[in-house]
């Protein structure tokens, strides 16, 4: 076996690899274009699902409620995070370690878990399920992410450029707000993109926070599939993986994650 | 002087600090203490029920065997699953980051973690699609075949494995890529300029600098799969019981809160059990 055919096999083997990821998700939007109500083959096109999707109330306000709370959820996780991120960067504080660790059990424990825990107390202390606890479980689960990417970002950044603003007589706001943030902006951005994947594709934590009949896009989607599926989910499904495919195609390029710089 | 100058940082760096760490104290670190507490009681402390502490949440762990059942199987769906996306993906890395060379490598290894970025529960509903009976996939088999086949793959433990690597792969091959891509290719050449032979350098070189990564992969892939319930819930159908559906039902439909929350702290336990056990192998190949 020479090393240009196993080079050649390897090839392969990745392309089988990318069909396996890809195939089922494009037969599923193949199917949001197919006529028939039942899946049926051969292919005939139609917008059908996607007219009645826009006429569809129930759809379209969990999906306006799926993207503000993602909103909110981004605003408040990148600034919460890259305030954390800047403090653990510069500060020599007792308990580093600790605080690092810490980071790990929203991104570790399953969401299963999590979601039922959130779910007692938020009842327990009188708030109940609802949008206002979906977004503080969201924001939660989002912040480890937000750190990790901003800390990654603020290990390429020269301490000097902080030393030298200083000395020149900057105070800490403005060393931060006019050397540190533009610097580490790029870590931000990818940040706050992941933030908003996090919480527009959330699922698990939503299910048992949310309100029912008045739930995000993923829980009503999930409510609809047990009842049994028609090509309208389909459609929805399609919208939703191609946005947050193309804001993780935009993150990544900022983020460049596991590829060197 | 200075001890006053490092008392203004000691505040800066508390109030840069708490709004995230308050953040996730009041979301998670909390809401786990709320959990354990309902876990001893016998009904939930408002809506004006009569309650007290119990253990019964626990007895009727030990003395229902359907639940140890569940959670074995869970366990074993766990196992199966991080097992498969290992073989899978490991070579996958390697030819990413050690066949490929290039700007193609930055495109591949972006297409094949970008799934994982994206909705899990709509991509379980892909292949919900495909594998349905009369599905896409049926359908192929059928015209490609000269005999009738009737595959149908839909609410079987197959389905639910599928669903689940499908949805965890990505991880394994992210981590392993970047364990691999740490290595320096002259220690490989090194190795082969001695007269290693490709499974002595594999087994000798590669793979012990690899183990990081795939011990983190697979850790990353094993936890959620034991606490899975909407992928056995969408896949599986009426098989698709297992102990994450048990306490999803206990929270939604039963409404035995202080049972759910026992079941959920006996599978953290479980969780955090075997991440113990594996941690000497974690640390060991860290080192």
């Amino acid at each position: 076996m020479t090393n240009r055919f196993l080079a050649r096999l390897g090839r392969i083997y990745l392309g089988l690899i990318l069909f396996f990821l890809y195939a089922p998700i494009l037969a599923m939007a193949a199917m949001s274009f197919n006529a028939s109500e039942f899946y049926q083959l051969p292919f005939r096109f139609s917008t059908e699902w996607y007219e009645r999707l826009w006429r569809n109330d129930e759809i379209l306000t969990a999906a306006w409620r799926s993207v503000w709370i993602a909103v909110v959820v981004t605003v408040l996780a990148t600034a919460a995070g890259t305030a954390a991120s800047i403090a653990l960067f510069r500060y020599d504080i007792p308990g580093k370690r600790i605080l690092q660790v810490l980071l790990f059990p929203p991104i570790a424990i399953p969401w299963l878990i999590t979601g039922t825990a959130m779910l007692i107390f938020f009842f327990g202390i009188g708030v109940g399920r609802g949008t206002p606890s979906v977004i503080v479980g969201h924001v939660a689960l989002a912040l480890p992410y937000v750190i990790v990417v901003v800390t990654a970002r603020l290990s390429t950044f020269d301490r000097t450029l902080e030393e030298a603003a200083r000395s020149l007589g900057a105070g800490p706001f403005t060393v931060t707000m006019r050397v540190t943030v533009p610097w580490i902006l790029p870590g931000i951005v990818a940040g706050a993109l992941f933030a908003f994947a996090v919480s527009f594709d959330q699922f698990v934590v939503s299910y048992f926070l949310s309100e029912p009949g008045d739930t995000t896009l993923p829980v009503l989607i999930y409510t609809a599939i047990r009842k049994g599926f028609t090509p309208e989910i389909n459609a929805i499904s399609t919208i939703i993986i191609g946005l947050s495919m193309a804001i993780m195609l935009v993150a990544a390029r900022y983020a460049k994650f596991g590829g060197e710089r | 002087m200075s001890g006053s100058l490092a008392r203004t940082d000691r505040l800066r760096a508390l109030a840069l600090l708490s709004p995230a760490y308050l953040w996730l104290m009041a979301a998670v670190f909390l809401p786990l203490s709320a959990m354990a507490f309902f876990s001893f009681l016998s009904d939930v402390p408002f809506g004006g029920r009569d309650w007290q502490f119990t253990l019964d949440n626990y007895r009727a762990f030990l003395e229902t065997p359907t639940y140890a059942t569940l959670l074995w199987k869970s366990v074993k769906l766990g196992l199966i699953v991080t097992a498969l996306s290992v073989l899978i993906g490991f070579p996958c890395a390697y030819v990413l980051a050690k066949v490929v060379r290039g700007r193609s490598r930055e495109a591949l290894f972006l297409l094949v973690i970008l799934p994982f970025w994206s909705n899990s529960l709509v991509r379980i509903f892909s292949w919900a699609i495909v594998l349905r009976g009369n599905g896409i996939l049926g359908s192929t088999v059928d015209a490609i075949l000269p005999w009738d086949v009737r595959l149908n793959l839909m609410f079987s433990p197959t389905a639910i494995v599928i669903g689940l690597v499908h949805s965890y792969l990505p991880y394994v091959i992210l981590t392993s890529y970047l364990a691999l891509q740490a290595i320096d290719d002259s220690l490989i050449e090194a190795a082969r300029s001695l007269g290693a032979r490709r499974r002595t350098i594999l087994r000798r070189l590669i793979l012990p600098l690899a183990a990081p990564g795939i011990i983190a992969g697979a850790v990353l892939i094993f936890v959620p799969v034991v606490g899975s319930f909407m992928e056995p819930r969408i896949l599986g159908g009426r098989r698709g019981t297992y102990y994450g559906t048990v306490i999803e039902d206990q929270f939604v439909a039963v409404f035995n809160w202080p049972l759910g929350a026992a079941l959920s702290f006996i599978l953290l336990a479980v969780v955090l059990g075997i991440l113990a056990l594996a941690s000497p192998a974690i640390r060991r190949a860290t080192l």
